[in-house]
């Protein structure tokens, strides 16, 4: 029988004829950590007495999540990364940079990679093909020290998608109906690989928002295969040479195959507290909003703000709602602001953050009041989430984000878009 | 470890890393025994003060799901709580608690009611609600978690093996 995505990397970094199940210790290509879980990381690699990074080139420390600190303990928490990163010689992202997934796959991750990261949405990477993977600090720690893991081969399902995005439908919109459909542990441990050929024609960047939330079902991993539109993404980012092409054999085995086709689909929200809680926009449409968020590693890149921008141009979002726009990496902003966005977005009344995980992750950069909802183009709206366990956490695309930004109440964005 | 008792805190379905160690608070991840004094507080505003060492989590189904910060396992472990007995765990917080040493035991969890008293055998691979005086049966751990459990934690197994043995 062939091999999975999953499979086949495994079995290349491991030395071995690896299939699902199997127990192998494996060579890592990127590790990362990030300023919420690097701290740690850092003291259980001095618990561990390593003193030295095993691959520092290869080894990469972002400060986003909280970037530029809100607070004292937090700066502590910096000044630790980056003497370390001075001391060991890895790669340092310092704020400003921008949210670590999307800095990896803009810099470091080619296809066939291993990459392990001290944050859940590693899974993201794998929308170029890599076999990337989220632990905590004590499993990164390791790594770091060693330059291998050890991980249990996943199973896979295939997930193939077909048909044509109708418009105001987005991979967002996709990617909720999917987790609303197989939920939040419906794929636990499983590498899911996306095929089919809405993924053969579907932008690099749209790819890594399915990829991005692999986990919210539990997933291990969310692949896709490398091809010419992964080349093209490494050619822009001028990293040529990293690409090389992977697909899963014909005949690979699958445990599960879940067919959609998106010709179908509506614009989809989650609603409050579960991702898989999602509802048709018509069933969530007239909530009221105080918030709305755009950004994030699955939704703040260019092409969201574009989206964003086609929605509010030339209109004024309604005075009882806040819009917070936060590019997701320092590249997404600058070319948000050379294509003339920002401005487009800055008039219709939207407040633009630098670069980070911003209101993400609660921490700072747009915390909700008690009983206040946001609708957010986020992964998770988990009871507080965005940092107050009072507040009520939407999820939608940046277009339903942008129509509902206008009303102030949640908007079927197709409305707002010329079909 | 291979027999402890303690009282069982009953928690729902999907208790994500929010719940356990929420975001709000990430100016103590740096300062984990103050962080434990909020271990869980989204999901039970007082549960800190009410629990005592040796406690145990009984959660449903996808315990821990959600970020991958392994500041969760951590506190729960800090506070004292002796081992999580669910439905089903979120992969990353499952293979936390592991390299944490801390025992993650899935079994069926709707027998068990707050406040009874229970005890966990590792070797039977049995609770017993010494409350309603019944057995409750947990599946066996997965080899490689059995033994990073063994031997202490992933640290303690990494140190004494100079490496993984886990295959
Ligand atoms: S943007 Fe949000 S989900 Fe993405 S890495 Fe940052 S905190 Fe995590």
């Amino acid at each position: 029988m062939g091999k999975t995505i999953a499979e086949k990397i495994l079995s290349a970094k491991s030395g071995q004829d690896a299939k699902a199940g199997d127990i192998v210790i494996v060579d890592v290509d990127v590790i990362a950590l990030q300023d919420g879980t690097g701290p740690l990381a850092i003291d259980q690699f001095a618990v561990l007495g390593a003193t030295e990074v095993a691959k520092p080139k290869q080894t990469y420390l972002f400060i986003e999540h909280a970037a530029p600190s809100p607070r004292r303990e937090l700066s502590n928490a910096h000044l630790l990364m980056r003497a370390f990163a001075r001391k060991t010689g890895v790669n340092l992202s310092d704020v400003n940079g921008g949210v670590i997934h999307q800095r990896l796959v803009e810099s470091a991750v080619k296809p066939g990679d291993v990459v392990v990261g001290a944050d859940s949405h590693t899974c993201m990477s794998g929308g170029l093909g890599a076999f990337a993977t989220g632990m905590g600090s004590t499993d990164v720690a390791i790594a770091m020290a060693a330059g291998k893991t050890w991980m249990r081969v996943p199973e896979t399902f295939k997930i193939e998608i077909t048909g044509r995005f109708p418009a105001g439908v987005y991979p967002k919109d996709l990617m909720l109906s999917i987790i609303g459909k197989i939920g939040a542990d419906g794929a636990t441990y499983k590498a899911l690989e996306f095929t089919g050929d809405t993924i053969e024609n579907m932008p690099l960047t749209d790819r890594l928002t399915l990829s991005n939330m692999a986990v919210e079902s539990g997933a291990k991993a969310g692949i896709i295969a490398a091809d010419k539109i992964t080349a093209e993404y490494l050619r822009e980012q001028g990293r040529p040479d990293d690409y090389i092409p992977l697909t899963a054999d014909n005949d690979a085995g699958y445990e599960k195959i879940i067919k959609i086709d998106v010709g179908k689909l509506e614009p989809v929200i989650a609603a409050p507290h579960t991702v898989d809680n999602t509802k048709s926009i018509a069933e969530a449409a007239g909530i009221e909003i105080n918030q709305v968020y755009i950004g994030s590693c699955t939704n703040g890149r260019l092409a969201d703000l574009k989206v964003a921008a086609g929605v509010l141009k030339g209109k004024k979002i309604a005075s009882s709602v806040r819009l917070i726009i936060t590019p997701a990496s320092r590249s997404v902003y600058l070319a948000a602001l050379n294509a003339g966005i920002i401005g487009d977005l800055v008039e219709a009344g939207a407040m633009i953050t630098g670069p980070g995980c911003g209101a993400c992750v609660g921490v700072h950069g747009g915390i909700l009041g008690d009983g206040e909802a946001c609708l957010a183009t986020t992964n998770r709206n988990f009871q507080g989430r965005m940092g107050n366990p009072k507040g009520f956490i939407y999820l939608g695309s940046p277009a339903t984000a942008a129509a509902t930004a206008l009303n102030g109440k949640i908007t079927d964005p197709r409305e707002y878009i010329d079909k | 470890m291979k027999k402890f008792k303690g009282r069982a805190w009953k928690f729902g379905d999907d208790i994500s890393t929010d719940h356990i160690a929420p975001g709000r608070l990430f100016h103590l991840r740096t300062n984990l025994p103050e962080l434990a004094k909020h271990v869980l507080e989204d999901a039970d505003p007082d549960f800190a003060k009410k629990m005592s060492v040796g406690d145990i989590v009984v959660g449903g189904r996808n315990f821990g799901l959600g970020s991958s910060r392994e500041h969760a396992p951590q506190i729960i472990k800090i506070a004292g709580v002796s081992a999580i007995l669910a439905k089903s765990f979120a992969r990353i917080f499952y293979r936390n608690s592991i390299n944490l040493g801390l025992p993650v035991l899935i079994c069926d969890t709707d027998k068990i009611d707050d406040g009874d008293e229970l005890e966990i055998d590792m070797n039977a691979g049995e609770i017993n609600d010494l409350t309603k005086e019944i057995k409750i049966t947990f599946q066996p751990l997965p080899p490689a978690m059995l033994t990073i459990l063994s031997d202490g934690g992933i640290i303690n197994h990494f140190k004494k093996n100079k490496g993984f043995k886990l295959t």
